[in-house]
Parts: structure tokens; sequence; C-alpha cells
């Protein structure tokens, strides 16, 4: 489940990063619809913090640690809704790579979950 | 602290490209910071020069991301000279882990040039410097700038 959840979110983070990129591209700034798409990478990251808050109440244990899981969780949370308003307050191009920069961040942080998971 | 109009508008060193620097500083901050409150607080005997320098690297990093968000002349220098000193510790903390690995039983932020973070913590000073030269440039003749 959780998995499956990181791999989704970590996709998820890496169109959103392609999506704003091109957005960057044709030098535009973040539109409605890029937000809706923030919207639903956080929305799965949430996912993500719930069950695996859910987990290690279960008696689940991550691999490398449970501080250090629950402290990537929370920055994998943190992560787009942040970048998402550094790009409301800077309405060029540069917001959009803000954004860009975020969704691959989240997605480097997926792919340490997935470690520290122990998968 | 107050937005005063004085005669040199305040320098907005978050504008634009400025955006970007920040928000990947802060996110060197919140990794440099966490790693080193964990590790110092769980393991710090393990290696103790390690996680010390991710300490400092994090304060350094902090400094920096509150220098850009406050903007202005004296911040803008401030932070140019953190840059540079994080670049010259980069570096140095670079190279001292391949020369001499045993110094190092664990990574750092800025171990082997932050390949642990694809490279981030030598290209961010870089363009930093760069963006801060450009933002002192862009002062001198047109002071007000959008």
């Amino acid at each position: 489940m959780l998995d499956a959840l990181t791999l989704a979110t970590g996709v998820a983070a890496l169109l959103l990063a392609a999506w704003c990129g091109w957005a960057a591209h044709r030098d535009q700034p973040t539109k409605d619809w890029h937000f809706i798409g923030m919207a639903v990478v956080t929305l799965l990251a949430v996912i993500q913090l719930i069950v695996g808050i859910v987990q290690l109440a279960r008696g689940e244990k991550p691999e490398q640690g449970t501080t250090i899981f629950v402290a990537y969780l929370l920055g994998a949370f943190a992560c787009i809704p942040a970048a998402g308003f550094m790009s409301l307050t800077e309405r060029s191009r540069w917001g959009s790579v803000t954004v860009a920069a975020g969704g691959v961040v989240l997605a480097v942080l997926e792919v340490r979950l997935y470690d520290i998971w122990g998968g | 602290m107050a937005a005063t109009q004085e005669k040199p508008a305040k320098t907005r060193l978050i504008a634009g490209p400025g955006m970007l620097l920040v928000w990947l500083y802060g996110v060197m901050v919140v990794g440099a910071v966490s790693r080193s409150v964990v590790q110092i607080s769980t393991q710090f005997d393990q290696a103790p020069l390690a996680y010390s320098l991710s300490a400092v690297a994090g304060v350094v990093y902090g400094f920096i991301t509150y220098s850009l968000v406050r903007g202005g002349e004296t911040a803008r220098r401030a932070a140019f000279v953190c840059c540079a000193a994080e670049l010259v510790g980069v570096l140095t903390v670079g190279t001292w882990t391949l020369v001499d690995p045993s110094a190092f039983p664990d990574a750092t932020v800025w171990s082997d040039y932050g390949m642990g973070y694809i490279f981030i913590p030598v290209l961010l000073p870089l363009s930093a410097m760069y963006w801060l030269r450009k933002a002192r440039a862009e002062q001198a003749p047109a002071a007000a700038r959008g």
C-alpha cells in the first residue's frame, strides 16, 4: 500500500515538475490549472502521510528509524504547498520554475522514503 | 522590519530567479538542519566531525535564506560573503572526504561535493553569487525594479 502510494506520488510529482517546467519554458506564470495539479499531488502526499502514520500505529517499523521516516513524510507533505505559495508571490516564469523544482525535490523525497521504509 | 521608502529602494533579492534560490536554500536548510539534529541527538559519537559540519552547513544556509528574504544592500553583501564561505566549505569538505574518507565514517551534507544532494550544495552558491552580483549591477542604474 505504502510502496504503491510512494510510487504514485513520485510519478505525479515528476509530471507536475514537467508541466510547470513547460510553463516556465513558455515564459508563463503558474495558472489555476497548475494549482489544481499541485492540489492533486499534495492530496497524494496527505494520503501518504496518513497511511504512513497508520502503519506506524499498527506497530510496523521503518527500516531506517521512525523519526527519520516521519520527518520525511512531513517534508513530502509540506514540499508542494510551500513551492505553490512562493509561486503565488512570484507571478513570472520563475514562479513556475520554483514549483518545477519543488516537484523534483518531492520526487527525491519519495525515493528516500522508499529506502527508509525498506522497500 | 518596516517597509520604509528610503531613497535607494531596498533591493528586492527574491524577485525573479531569486525566488528559486530562496526555495532551494529553504530546502537545504530543512535538509541540513533536520539531518544534523537527528544525527547529533541519536548517534553523535559515531561521526562527530561529520554531524557538526552538517549543523554548521544548516546554519549557513539558514542565514543566507534569511538575508535573501530580507533584501537590501547589507543583506545582499552578507549573503554574498556567506555564499563564498559556503562554496569554500563545500570544496574543502568535498576534497577532504575524498582524500581522507576515514575522518568521515558517515556522510555530511557536503560530502563528495554534495553528490547525495544532486550536487545542489556546490551549484547553489555559484548561481546565488551570480544572482547577487547581478542584483547589485541592476540596482545602480534602475533603482526601482519591478
